[in-house]
Protein backbone atom coordinates (compact mmCIF):
# COMPACT_ATOMS: atom_id res chain seq x y z
CA UNK A 1 0.00 0.00 0.00
CA UNK A 2 2.39 2.61 0.91
CA UNK A 3 5.09 1.16 -1.96
CA UNK A 4 2.53 1.85 -4.34
CA UNK A 5 1.85 4.94 -2.78
CA UNK A 6 5.43 6.38 -2.97
CA UNK A 7 5.60 5.08 -6.53
CA UNK A 8 2.12 7.22 -7.18
CA UNK A 9 3.91 10.21 -5.63
CA UNK A 10 6.79 9.85 -7.40
CA UNK A 11 4.76 9.35 -10.83
CA UNK A 12 2.90 13.16 -10.18
CA UNK A 13 6.73 14.46 -9.47
CA UNK A 14 7.85 13.03 -12.89
CA UNK A 15 4.64 14.77 -14.22
CA UNK A 16 4.96 17.85 -12.78
CA UNK A 17 8.76 17.94 -13.92
CA UNK A 18 8.33 17.67 -17.55
CA UNK A 19 5.32 20.57 -17.54
CA UNK A 20 7.71 22.76 -15.70
CA UNK A 21 10.39 21.55 -18.01
CA UNK A 22 8.17 22.38 -21.33
CA UNK A 23 6.97 25.74 -19.87
CA UNK A 24 10.71 26.68 -18.61
CA UNK A 25 11.71 26.00 -22.60
CA UNK A 26 9.12 28.63 -23.99
CA UNK A 27 10.41 31.16 -21.39
CA UNK A 28 13.87 30.81 -22.16
CA UNK A 29 13.76 29.88 -25.42
CA UNK A 30 13.79 33.41 -27.01
CA UNK A 31 16.82 34.01 -25.16
CA UNK A 32 18.58 31.36 -26.83
CA UNK A 33 17.14 32.08 -30.06
CA UNK A 34 18.57 35.69 -29.28
CA UNK A 35 21.78 34.32 -28.68
CA UNK A 36 21.99 31.80 -31.67
CA UNK A 37 21.02 34.82 -34.17
CA UNK A 38 23.55 37.52 -32.73
CA UNK A 39 26.07 35.04 -33.85
CA UNK A 40 24.92 34.81 -37.53
CA UNK A 41 25.79 35.82 -40.38
CA UNK A 42 22.89 38.21 -42.19
CA UNK A 43 22.75 35.22 -44.88
CA UNK A 44 22.43 32.57 -41.93
CA UNK A 45 19.56 34.33 -40.93
CA UNK A 46 17.26 34.72 -44.35
CA UNK A 47 18.05 30.70 -44.79
CA UNK A 48 15.09 28.71 -45.67
CA UNK A 49 15.17 25.97 -43.88
CA UNK A 50 16.41 28.46 -40.83
CA UNK A 51 19.83 27.30 -40.01
CA UNK A 52 19.61 26.71 -35.92
CA UNK A 53 23.43 26.35 -35.19
CA UNK A 54 25.28 29.64 -36.98
CA UNK A 55 28.74 28.00 -38.91
CA UNK A 56 31.02 30.59 -36.69
CA UNK A 57 30.79 32.69 -33.89
CA UNK A 58 30.50 35.93 -35.60
CA UNK A 59 31.54 38.68 -33.37
CA UNK A 60 31.64 41.16 -35.93
CA UNK A 61 27.88 41.76 -34.99
CA UNK A 62 28.71 43.18 -31.80
CA UNK A 63 31.56 45.38 -33.63
CA UNK A 64 28.67 46.52 -35.53
CA UNK A 65 26.13 47.57 -32.92
CA UNK A 66 28.94 50.11 -31.72
CA UNK A 67 30.08 51.45 -35.20
CA UNK A 68 26.78 51.80 -36.91
CA UNK A 69 24.82 53.95 -33.77
CA UNK A 70 26.28 55.94 -30.42
CA UNK A 71 25.78 52.42 -28.54
CA UNK A 72 28.15 53.77 -26.05
CA UNK A 73 26.02 57.19 -25.71
CA UNK A 74 22.57 54.96 -25.15
CA UNK A 75 24.63 53.31 -22.53
CA UNK A 76 25.94 56.10 -20.79
CA UNK A 77 22.39 57.94 -21.02
CA UNK A 78 20.46 54.79 -19.80
CA UNK A 79 23.36 54.09 -16.66
CA UNK A 80 23.45 57.61 -15.73
CA UNK A 81 20.24 58.42 -15.39
CA UNK A 82 19.40 54.77 -13.65
CA UNK A 83 22.13 55.71 -11.35
CA UNK A 84 20.93 58.94 -10.26
CA UNK A 85 17.50 57.91 -9.90
CA UNK A 86 18.39 55.22 -7.46
CA UNK A 87 19.64 57.26 -5.50
CA UNK A 88 17.31 59.86 -5.90
CA UNK A 89 14.66 57.78 -4.64
CA UNK A 90 16.21 55.74 -1.87
CA UNK A 91 17.29 58.84 -0.65
CA UNK A 92 14.26 60.95 -0.75
CA UNK A 93 11.97 58.38 0.05
CA UNK A 94 12.87 57.25 2.81
CA UNK A 95 13.40 60.54 4.35
CA UNK A 96 10.11 61.52 3.45
CA UNK A 97 8.77 57.93 4.63
CA UNK A 98 10.58 58.24 8.14
CA UNK A 99 8.48 62.03 8.98
CA UNK A 100 5.59 60.19 7.64
CA UNK A 101 5.60 57.41 9.46
CA UNK A 102 7.23 58.56 13.08
CA UNK A 103 6.40 62.59 12.99
CA UNK A 104 3.40 64.44 13.90
CA UNK A 105 2.80 67.30 12.09
CA UNK A 106 0.31 69.61 11.10
CA UNK A 107 -1.57 68.58 7.17
CA UNK A 108 0.67 65.46 7.57
CA UNK A 109 -2.50 62.92 6.76
CA UNK A 110 -3.56 65.05 3.87
CA UNK A 111 -0.15 64.90 1.92
CA UNK A 112 0.57 61.68 2.70
CA UNK A 113 -2.98 60.95 0.57
CA UNK A 114 -2.10 63.31 -1.93
CA UNK A 115 1.33 61.64 -2.68
CA UNK A 116 -0.56 58.23 -2.51
CA UNK A 117 -3.25 59.48 -4.86
CA UNK A 118 -0.65 60.12 -7.47
CA UNK A 119 -0.45 55.86 -7.71
CA UNK A 120 -3.73 55.60 -8.96
CA UNK A 121 -3.52 58.36 -11.75
CA UNK A 122 -2.28 56.49 -14.74
CA UNK A 123 0.89 58.58 -16.32
CA UNK A 124 -0.62 59.59 -19.22
CA UNK A 125 -3.09 61.80 -17.34
CA UNK A 126 -0.53 64.33 -16.32
CA UNK A 127 2.77 63.49 -18.99
CA UNK A 128 1.25 66.32 -21.74
CA UNK A 129 1.15 69.15 -18.99
CA UNK A 130 4.98 67.59 -17.57
CA UNK A 131 6.14 67.55 -21.05
CA UNK A 132 5.17 71.43 -21.75
CA UNK A 133 7.01 72.08 -18.74
CA UNK A 134 10.13 70.52 -19.50
CA UNK A 135 10.09 72.51 -22.64
CA UNK A 136 9.41 75.62 -20.79
CA UNK A 137 12.14 74.76 -18.85
CA UNK A 138 14.38 74.10 -22.08
CA UNK A 139 15.40 70.75 -20.81
CA UNK A 140 14.03 68.88 -23.91
CA UNK A 141 17.17 66.56 -25.83
CA UNK A 142 18.99 66.21 -22.07
CA UNK A 143 19.38 63.78 -19.26
CA UNK A 144 17.73 66.31 -17.17
CA UNK A 145 14.49 65.86 -18.35
CA UNK A 146 14.80 62.21 -18.10
CA UNK A 147 16.21 61.95 -14.47
CA UNK A 148 14.47 65.05 -12.35
CA UNK A 149 11.06 63.68 -12.94
CA UNK A 150 12.30 60.45 -11.61
CA UNK A 151 14.29 61.63 -8.25
CA UNK A 152 11.23 61.11 -6.36
CA UNK A 153 8.54 58.68 -5.99
CA UNK A 154 5.04 57.70 -4.63
CA UNK A 155 5.60 54.24 -4.98
CA UNK A 156 9.00 53.96 -2.77
CA UNK A 157 7.56 56.69 -0.14
CA UNK A 158 4.73 54.06 0.72
CA UNK A 159 6.30 51.29 0.44
CA UNK A 160 9.41 52.45 2.67
CA UNK A 161 6.63 54.03 5.18
CA UNK A 162 4.98 50.67 5.60
CA UNK A 163 8.71 49.65 7.07
CA UNK A 164 9.35 52.70 9.28
CA UNK A 165 5.76 52.10 10.86
CA UNK A 166 6.91 48.53 11.65
CA UNK A 167 9.82 49.19 13.83
CA UNK A 168 9.58 49.77 17.50
CA UNK A 169 8.96 53.43 19.37
CA UNK A 170 11.65 52.67 22.00
CA UNK A 171 13.75 53.20 19.60
CA UNK A 172 13.60 56.98 18.83
CA UNK A 173 12.64 57.52 22.51
CA UNK A 174 16.27 56.34 23.49
CA UNK A 175 18.00 58.41 20.36
CA UNK A 176 15.63 61.79 21.10
CA UNK A 177 16.93 61.46 24.85
CA UNK A 178 20.26 61.68 23.76
CA UNK A 179 19.46 65.02 21.97
CA UNK A 180 19.31 63.41 18.04
CA UNK A 181 16.95 65.75 15.80
CA UNK A 182 14.99 63.75 13.89
CA UNK A 183 17.32 64.10 11.00
CA UNK A 184 19.61 62.16 13.22
CA UNK A 185 17.49 59.96 14.44
CA UNK A 186 16.41 58.70 10.36
CA UNK A 187 19.83 58.84 9.64
CA UNK A 188 21.61 56.77 12.16
CA UNK A 189 19.01 54.47 13.23
CA UNK A 190 16.14 54.19 11.21
CA UNK A 191 17.91 54.05 7.93
CA UNK A 192 20.11 51.21 8.17
CA UNK A 193 17.13 49.67 9.77
CA UNK A 194 15.11 49.59 6.39
CA UNK A 195 17.81 48.47 4.19
CA UNK A 196 16.19 45.47 3.16
CA UNK A 197 13.02 47.76 1.85
CA UNK A 198 15.57 50.55 0.31
CA UNK A 199 17.06 47.76 -1.66
CA UNK A 200 13.44 46.29 -2.89
CA UNK A 201 12.87 49.94 -4.12
CA UNK A 202 16.13 50.65 -5.61
CA UNK A 203 15.57 47.56 -7.58
CA UNK A 204 12.28 48.15 -8.40
CA UNK A 205 13.53 52.00 -9.29
CA UNK A 206 16.61 50.60 -11.62
CA UNK A 207 14.62 47.97 -13.50
CA UNK A 208 11.84 50.77 -14.54
CA UNK A 209 14.63 53.21 -15.15
CA UNK A 210 16.18 51.03 -17.25
CA UNK A 211 13.51 49.81 -19.20
CA UNK A 212 11.07 53.22 -19.30
CA UNK A 213 10.15 53.80 -23.24
CA UNK A 214 7.33 56.28 -23.07
CA UNK A 215 9.11 58.96 -21.26
CA UNK A 216 12.32 59.11 -23.08
CA UNK A 217 10.74 58.95 -26.61
CA UNK A 218 8.44 62.18 -25.55
CA UNK A 219 11.10 64.09 -24.24
CA UNK A 220 14.54 63.43 -26.61
CA UNK A 221 14.40 63.04 -29.64
CA UNK A 222 18.08 63.07 -30.29
CA UNK A 223 19.72 60.31 -30.91
CA UNK A 224 22.51 61.98 -28.52
CA UNK A 225 20.63 62.03 -25.32
CA UNK A 226 18.50 58.78 -26.23
CA UNK A 227 18.53 56.07 -23.79
CA UNK A 228 18.74 51.57 -24.22
CA UNK A 229 15.35 51.72 -24.57
CA UNK A 230 14.64 54.44 -27.19
CA UNK A 231 17.83 54.28 -28.89
CA UNK A 232 16.90 50.51 -29.96
CA UNK A 233 13.79 51.02 -30.88
CA UNK A 234 15.12 53.27 -33.19
CA UNK A 235 17.42 50.70 -34.64
CA UNK A 236 14.96 48.55 -35.34
CA UNK A 237 13.25 51.69 -37.58
CA UNK A 238 16.79 51.54 -39.71
CA UNK A 239 17.76 48.12 -39.66
CA UNK A 240 14.46 46.32 -39.41
CA UNK A 241 15.88 43.08 -41.11
CA UNK A 242 19.16 42.73 -39.85
CA UNK A 243 18.19 40.77 -37.03
CA UNK A 244 21.49 39.31 -36.35
CA UNK A 245 22.51 43.19 -35.56
CA UNK A 246 19.32 43.78 -33.51
CA UNK A 247 19.81 40.82 -31.37
CA UNK A 248 23.36 41.53 -30.92
CA UNK A 249 22.18 45.08 -29.76
CA UNK A 250 19.20 44.25 -27.72
CA UNK A 251 21.48 41.28 -25.38
CA UNK A 252 23.99 44.13 -24.89
CA UNK A 253 21.29 46.51 -23.52
CA UNK A 254 19.34 43.26 -21.89
CA UNK A 255 22.37 41.79 -20.04
CA UNK A 256 22.55 44.50 -16.65
CA UNK A 257 19.50 43.77 -15.52
CA UNK A 258 19.68 40.39 -16.12
CA UNK A 259 22.91 39.91 -14.18
CA UNK A 260 21.35 42.45 -11.33
CA UNK A 261 18.51 39.64 -11.44
CA UNK A 262 20.79 37.02 -10.88
CA UNK A 263 22.98 38.04 -8.45
CA UNK A 264 19.97 39.90 -6.17
CA UNK A 265 17.51 37.10 -7.29
CA UNK A 266 16.29 36.96 -3.52
CA UNK A 267 15.98 40.33 -2.73
CA UNK A 268 13.95 40.88 -6.37
CA UNK A 269 11.69 37.96 -5.02
CA UNK A 270 10.85 39.76 -1.69
CA UNK A 271 10.12 43.19 -2.88
CA UNK A 272 7.67 41.33 -5.48
CA UNK A 273 6.11 39.86 -2.63
CA UNK A 274 6.13 42.84 -0.37
CA UNK A 275 4.46 44.81 -2.52
CA UNK A 276 2.53 41.92 -3.54
CA UNK A 277 0.83 41.29 -0.07
CA UNK A 278 0.99 45.14 1.77
CA UNK A 279 0.24 47.10 -1.41
CA UNK B 1 6.19 77.91 32.30
CA UNK B 2 9.46 77.44 31.32
CA UNK B 3 8.73 73.38 30.81
CA UNK B 4 5.80 74.24 28.26
CA UNK B 5 7.93 76.45 26.59
CA UNK B 6 10.72 73.66 26.09
CA UNK B 7 7.51 71.06 24.85
CA UNK B 8 6.76 73.72 22.07
CA UNK B 9 9.67 74.28 20.88
CA UNK B 10 10.75 70.53 20.85
CA UNK B 11 7.83 70.37 18.38
CA UNK B 12 8.44 73.37 16.53
CA UNK B 13 11.65 71.54 16.24
CA UNK B 14 10.28 68.48 15.18
CA UNK B 15 8.08 70.16 12.54
CA UNK B 16 10.78 71.81 10.96
CA UNK B 17 12.73 68.61 10.54
CA UNK B 18 8.89 66.68 9.31
CA UNK B 19 8.97 69.27 6.40
CA UNK B 20 12.69 69.55 5.48
CA UNK B 21 12.40 65.81 5.08
CA UNK B 22 9.03 65.14 2.96
CA UNK B 23 9.64 68.45 1.02
CA UNK B 24 11.60 67.05 -2.24
CA UNK B 25 8.89 63.96 -2.33
CA UNK B 26 6.40 66.44 -1.98
CA UNK B 27 7.78 69.25 -4.44
CA UNK B 28 8.53 66.47 -6.60
CA UNK B 29 4.89 65.32 -6.51
CA UNK B 30 3.10 68.63 -6.80
CA UNK B 31 5.43 69.61 -9.80
CA UNK B 32 5.68 67.08 -11.74
CA UNK B 33 2.54 64.69 -11.16
CA UNK B 34 -0.59 66.99 -9.45
CA UNK B 35 -0.38 70.10 -11.01
CA UNK B 36 0.24 68.39 -14.24
CA UNK B 37 -2.83 66.73 -13.88
CA UNK B 38 -4.64 70.22 -12.95
CA UNK B 39 -3.76 71.26 -16.22
CA UNK B 40 -4.39 68.18 -18.23
CA UNK B 41 -7.99 69.24 -17.10
CA UNK B 42 -7.81 72.71 -18.22
CA UNK B 43 -5.67 71.89 -21.33
CA UNK B 44 -9.18 68.73 -22.56
CA UNK B 45 -10.66 72.11 -23.22
CA UNK B 46 -8.64 73.81 -25.43
CA UNK B 47 -8.36 73.16 -29.28
CA UNK B 48 -4.69 72.99 -30.97
CA UNK B 49 -3.75 74.89 -34.26
CA UNK B 50 -0.76 74.62 -35.68
CA UNK B 51 2.44 75.36 -34.28
CA UNK B 52 1.11 74.54 -30.47
CA UNK B 53 -0.83 77.38 -30.32
CA UNK B 54 -4.24 77.01 -28.49
CA UNK B 55 -7.74 78.37 -27.98
CA UNK B 56 -10.51 77.59 -25.81
CA UNK B 57 -12.62 75.09 -26.87
CA UNK B 58 -15.10 73.64 -24.64
CA UNK B 59 -16.62 70.52 -24.47
CA UNK B 60 -15.66 70.15 -28.50
CA UNK B 61 -12.92 67.48 -27.47
CA UNK B 62 -15.69 65.69 -26.03
CA UNK B 63 -17.73 65.98 -28.39
CA UNK B 64 -15.10 64.76 -30.99
CA UNK B 65 -14.64 61.44 -29.29
CA UNK B 66 -18.02 60.34 -29.18
CA UNK B 67 -17.81 60.36 -33.08
CA UNK B 68 -14.28 58.92 -33.78
CA UNK B 69 -14.43 55.94 -34.11
CA UNK B 70 -10.83 55.41 -34.42
CA UNK B 71 -10.91 55.65 -31.07
CA UNK B 72 -13.78 54.04 -29.95
CA UNK B 73 -11.71 50.81 -32.18
CA UNK B 74 -8.82 51.61 -29.99
CA UNK B 75 -10.90 51.10 -26.79
CA UNK B 76 -12.52 47.88 -28.41
CA UNK B 77 -8.60 46.36 -29.00
CA UNK B 78 -7.71 47.63 -25.96
CA UNK B 79 -10.70 45.97 -23.93
CA UNK B 80 -9.94 42.20 -26.50
CA UNK B 81 -6.04 42.60 -25.72
CA UNK B 82 -7.09 42.80 -21.87
CA UNK B 83 -9.30 40.27 -21.96
CA UNK B 84 -7.31 37.71 -23.88
CA UNK B 85 -4.16 38.15 -21.69
CA UNK B 86 -5.19 38.81 -18.54
CA UNK B 87 -7.29 35.94 -17.54
CA UNK B 88 -5.07 33.45 -19.30
CA UNK B 89 -1.81 35.49 -18.07
CA UNK B 90 -3.16 34.89 -14.41
CA UNK B 91 -4.82 31.07 -14.74
CA UNK B 92 -0.39 30.34 -16.13
CA UNK B 93 1.50 31.64 -13.60
CA UNK B 94 -1.27 30.35 -10.82
CA UNK B 95 -0.74 27.12 -12.43
CA UNK B 96 3.18 27.33 -12.34
CA UNK B 97 3.08 28.57 -8.59
CA UNK B 98 1.07 26.12 -7.54
CA UNK B 99 3.40 23.23 -9.64
CA UNK B 100 6.72 24.87 -7.67
CA UNK B 101 5.21 25.07 -4.74
CA UNK B 102 4.96 21.19 -4.30
CA UNK B 103 8.58 20.84 -2.73
CA UNK B 104 9.98 19.91 -5.99
CA UNK B 105 13.65 19.85 -6.62
CA UNK B 106 15.09 22.76 -8.44
CA UNK B 107 12.32 25.27 -7.47
CA UNK B 108 14.32 28.09 -7.32
CA UNK B 109 16.15 27.13 -11.01
CA UNK B 110 12.73 26.88 -12.68
CA UNK B 111 12.07 30.69 -10.82
CA UNK B 112 14.92 32.03 -12.25
CA UNK B 113 14.02 30.65 -16.05
CA UNK B 114 10.30 32.07 -15.35
CA UNK B 115 11.58 35.52 -14.37
CA UNK B 116 13.83 36.04 -17.13
CA UNK B 117 11.46 37.65 -19.55
CA UNK B 118 9.89 40.21 -16.84
CA UNK B 119 13.25 41.56 -15.68
CA UNK B 120 14.28 42.40 -19.60
CA UNK B 121 13.38 45.33 -21.54
CA UNK B 122 10.11 45.26 -23.47
CA UNK B 123 11.98 47.03 -26.74
CA UNK B 124 14.34 43.68 -26.60
CA UNK B 125 11.52 41.27 -26.04
CA UNK B 126 9.49 43.09 -28.77
CA UNK B 127 12.26 42.53 -31.01
CA UNK B 128 13.15 38.74 -30.41
CA UNK B 129 9.21 38.03 -30.68
CA UNK B 130 9.21 40.19 -34.23
CA UNK B 131 12.41 37.79 -35.11
CA UNK B 132 10.10 34.77 -34.13
CA UNK B 133 7.18 35.60 -35.58
CA UNK B 134 8.88 36.98 -39.03
CA UNK B 135 6.54 35.51 -41.64
CA UNK B 136 9.55 34.59 -44.05
CA UNK B 137 12.38 33.49 -41.88
CA UNK B 138 11.19 33.12 -38.60
CA UNK B 139 11.92 29.98 -35.98
CA UNK B 140 7.76 30.28 -35.70
CA UNK B 141 6.61 29.18 -38.77
CA UNK B 142 9.29 27.27 -39.62
CA UNK B 143 8.58 24.79 -36.86
CA UNK B 144 4.64 25.24 -37.41
CA UNK B 145 5.86 24.03 -41.07
CA UNK B 146 7.62 21.02 -39.78
CA UNK B 147 4.06 19.70 -38.49
CA UNK B 148 2.46 20.91 -42.17
CA UNK B 149 1.08 24.17 -40.77
CA UNK B 150 1.37 27.19 -43.29
CA UNK B 151 1.81 30.03 -40.39
CA UNK B 152 0.08 32.61 -40.99
CA UNK B 153 1.71 36.87 -41.57
CA UNK B 154 1.60 37.15 -37.30
CA UNK B 155 1.98 40.42 -37.38
CA UNK B 156 0.73 41.97 -40.97
CA UNK B 157 -2.37 39.79 -40.63
CA UNK B 158 -5.39 41.98 -39.21
CA UNK B 159 -6.45 38.71 -38.40
CA UNK B 160 -3.79 37.56 -36.02
CA UNK B 161 -1.90 40.60 -35.03
CA UNK B 162 -3.21 40.69 -31.79
CA UNK B 163 -3.09 37.72 -31.11
CA UNK B 164 0.25 37.48 -31.31
CA UNK B 165 0.17 40.73 -28.85
CA UNK B 166 -1.77 39.30 -26.47
CA UNK B 167 1.16 35.53 -26.45
CA UNK B 168 4.37 38.07 -26.10
CA UNK B 169 2.19 39.72 -23.45
CA UNK B 170 1.24 36.70 -21.28
CA UNK B 171 5.10 35.51 -21.74
CA UNK B 172 6.50 38.59 -20.25
CA UNK B 173 4.23 38.71 -17.26
CA UNK B 174 4.08 34.99 -15.87
CA UNK B 175 7.10 35.40 -13.88
CA UNK B 176 5.66 38.28 -12.04
CA UNK B 177 2.49 37.22 -11.04
CA UNK B 178 4.02 33.54 -10.36
CA UNK B 179 6.08 34.86 -7.75
CA UNK B 180 3.23 37.22 -6.08
CA UNK B 181 0.87 33.74 -6.14
CA UNK B 182 4.28 32.05 -4.60
CA UNK B 183 4.09 33.71 -1.79
CA UNK B 184 0.43 33.86 -1.16
CA UNK B 185 0.54 30.28 -1.47
CA UNK B 186 3.37 29.90 1.37
CA UNK B 187 0.72 31.94 3.25
CA UNK B 188 -1.79 28.68 3.31
CA UNK B 189 -1.69 26.88 6.82
CA UNK B 190 -0.74 23.31 5.75
CA UNK B 191 -3.29 22.34 8.41
CA UNK B 192 -5.62 22.56 5.87
CA UNK B 193 -4.26 20.19 3.63
CA UNK B 194 -3.73 17.84 5.89
CA UNK B 195 -7.20 17.49 7.45
CA UNK B 196 -8.21 17.24 3.15
CA UNK B 197 -5.54 14.49 3.19
CA UNK B 198 -7.49 12.43 5.95
CA UNK B 199 -10.82 12.95 4.18
CA UNK B 200 -9.71 11.56 1.07
CA UNK B 201 -9.93 14.61 -1.08
CA UNK B 202 -7.31 14.20 -4.11
CA UNK B 203 -5.41 17.09 -4.97
CA UNK B 204 -7.89 18.48 -7.24
CA UNK B 205 -10.56 18.78 -4.99
CA UNK B 206 -7.75 20.07 -2.54
CA UNK B 207 -6.75 22.52 -5.59
CA UNK B 208 -10.17 23.93 -5.85
CA UNK B 209 -11.72 23.64 -2.62
CA UNK B 210 -8.43 24.65 -0.90
CA UNK B 211 -5.89 26.54 -2.49
CA UNK B 212 -8.24 28.85 -5.00
CA UNK B 213 -10.51 30.21 -2.09
CA UNK B 214 -7.18 30.82 0.52
CA UNK B 215 -5.01 32.35 -2.70
CA UNK B 216 -8.59 34.31 -3.69
CA UNK B 217 -7.25 37.81 -1.83
CA UNK B 218 -3.85 37.62 -3.96
CA UNK B 219 -5.62 36.73 -7.15
CA UNK B 220 -7.81 39.85 -6.66
CA UNK B 221 -4.82 41.72 -5.84
CA UNK B 222 -2.98 40.40 -8.73
CA UNK B 223 -6.37 41.06 -11.37
CA UNK B 224 -6.76 44.44 -10.37
CA UNK B 225 -3.14 45.39 -10.85
CA UNK B 226 -3.02 43.37 -14.19
CA UNK B 227 -6.39 45.11 -16.04
CA UNK B 228 -5.08 48.27 -14.77
CA UNK B 229 -1.83 47.82 -16.41
CA UNK B 230 -2.94 46.03 -19.66
CA UNK B 231 -5.40 48.50 -20.15
CA UNK B 232 -2.59 51.07 -20.42
CA UNK B 233 -1.09 49.04 -22.81
CA UNK B 234 1.47 50.95 -25.08
CA UNK B 235 5.04 49.77 -25.61
CA UNK B 236 4.62 46.24 -27.16
CA UNK B 237 2.22 47.74 -29.36
CA UNK B 238 4.89 50.98 -30.35
CA UNK B 239 7.77 48.51 -30.64
CA UNK B 240 6.33 45.23 -32.66
CA UNK B 241 3.50 46.84 -34.61
CA UNK B 242 4.58 50.42 -34.58
CA UNK B 243 2.69 53.56 -36.19
CA UNK B 244 3.31 53.15 -39.88
CA UNK B 245 1.80 49.60 -40.07
CA UNK B 246 -1.09 48.56 -41.78
CA UNK B 247 -2.77 46.64 -39.02
CA UNK B 248 -2.28 49.67 -36.58
CA UNK B 249 -5.48 50.55 -36.59
CA UNK B 250 -6.81 46.66 -35.43
CA UNK B 251 -4.43 46.62 -32.99
CA UNK B 252 -3.55 50.12 -31.25
CA UNK B 253 -4.86 50.93 -27.59
CA UNK B 254 -6.29 53.46 -26.29
CA UNK B 255 -3.12 55.18 -24.79
CA UNK B 256 -1.51 54.01 -28.18
CA UNK B 257 -4.17 56.61 -29.55
CA UNK B 258 -3.46 58.77 -26.83
CA UNK B 259 0.04 59.27 -27.52
CA UNK B 260 -0.41 59.57 -31.57
CA UNK B 261 -2.98 62.50 -30.80
CA UNK B 262 -0.24 63.83 -28.18
CA UNK B 263 3.51 63.84 -29.71
CA UNK B 264 2.85 63.03 -33.27
CA UNK B 265 -0.46 64.61 -34.65
CA UNK B 266 0.26 67.39 -31.96
CA UNK B 267 -3.42 67.61 -30.77
CA UNK B 268 -2.46 67.89 -27.39
CA UNK B 269 -5.78 69.51 -26.30
CA UNK B 270 -7.69 66.39 -27.69
CA UNK B 271 -5.53 64.15 -26.32
CA UNK B 272 -5.44 65.80 -22.78
CA UNK B 273 -8.87 64.75 -22.92
CA UNK B 274 -8.81 61.25 -24.27
CA UNK B 275 -6.22 60.34 -21.10
CA UNK B 276 -8.82 61.54 -18.58
CA UNK B 277 -11.38 59.24 -20.35
CA UNK B 278 -9.17 56.74 -20.17
CA UNK B 279 -8.40 57.48 -15.98
CA UNK B 280 -12.27 57.57 -15.71
CA UNK B 281 -12.39 54.38 -17.19
CA UNK B 282 -9.65 52.65 -15.10
CA UNK B 283 -10.99 54.31 -12.09
CA UNK B 284 -14.35 52.70 -13.00
CA UNK B 285 -12.98 49.03 -13.32
CA UNK B 286 -11.00 49.64 -10.37
CA UNK B 287 -14.49 50.12 -8.32
CA UNK B 288 -16.33 47.69 -9.79
CA UNK B 289 -13.92 45.15 -8.72
CA UNK B 290 -13.79 46.13 -5.59
CA UNK B 291 -17.80 46.08 -5.43
CA UNK B 292 -17.46 42.43 -6.39
CA UNK B 293 -14.77 41.13 -4.67
CA UNK B 294 -17.38 40.06 -1.63
CA UNK B 295 -18.76 37.93 -4.08
CA UNK B 296 -15.45 35.84 -4.44
CA UNK B 297 -12.69 36.75 -2.39
CA UNK B 298 -12.39 34.64 0.89
CA UNK B 299 -10.75 36.93 3.41
CA UNK B 300 -9.74 34.61 7.01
Amino acid sequence: MSKERSQKRSTGKLIVHIILIVGALLMVGPFIWMILTSFMSLGESTRVPPVIIPAQLRWQNYQRVFTSFPFMRFYWNTFSTTVMKVAGQVFFCSMAAYAFARIRFPGRDFLFVMILSVLMVPSQAYIIPRYLLMARLGWLNTLTALTVPGLTSSFGTFLLRQFFMSLPTELEEAATLDGCNHFQIYYKIFAPLAKSGMIALAIFTALWSWNDLMWPLIVNSSPLKMPLSAGLSSLQGQYGTDFPLLMAGSLMAIAPMIAMFIVLQNQFVEGIALTGTKG
Amino acid sequence: MDDVSGINKKKLQDWFWAYFMILPTVAGTLIFSIWPLIQSFYLSFTEWGAFGSYDWGGTVNFERMLGDSVLWQALRNTIVFTVGSVPFGIALSIIVAVLLNTKIRGMSTYRTLYFLPVVTMPVAVAMVWRWLYNADFGLLNHILSTVGIAGPRWLTDPNYAMISLIIVSIWSSIGYNMVIFLSGLQGISKQYYEAAEIDGANSFVQFFRITLPMLSPTIFFVTVTSLISSFQVFELIFTMIGINSPVIRHTQSVVFYFYRQAFVNMDKGYAAAISLVLFVIILGVTIVQFRLQKRWVHYE
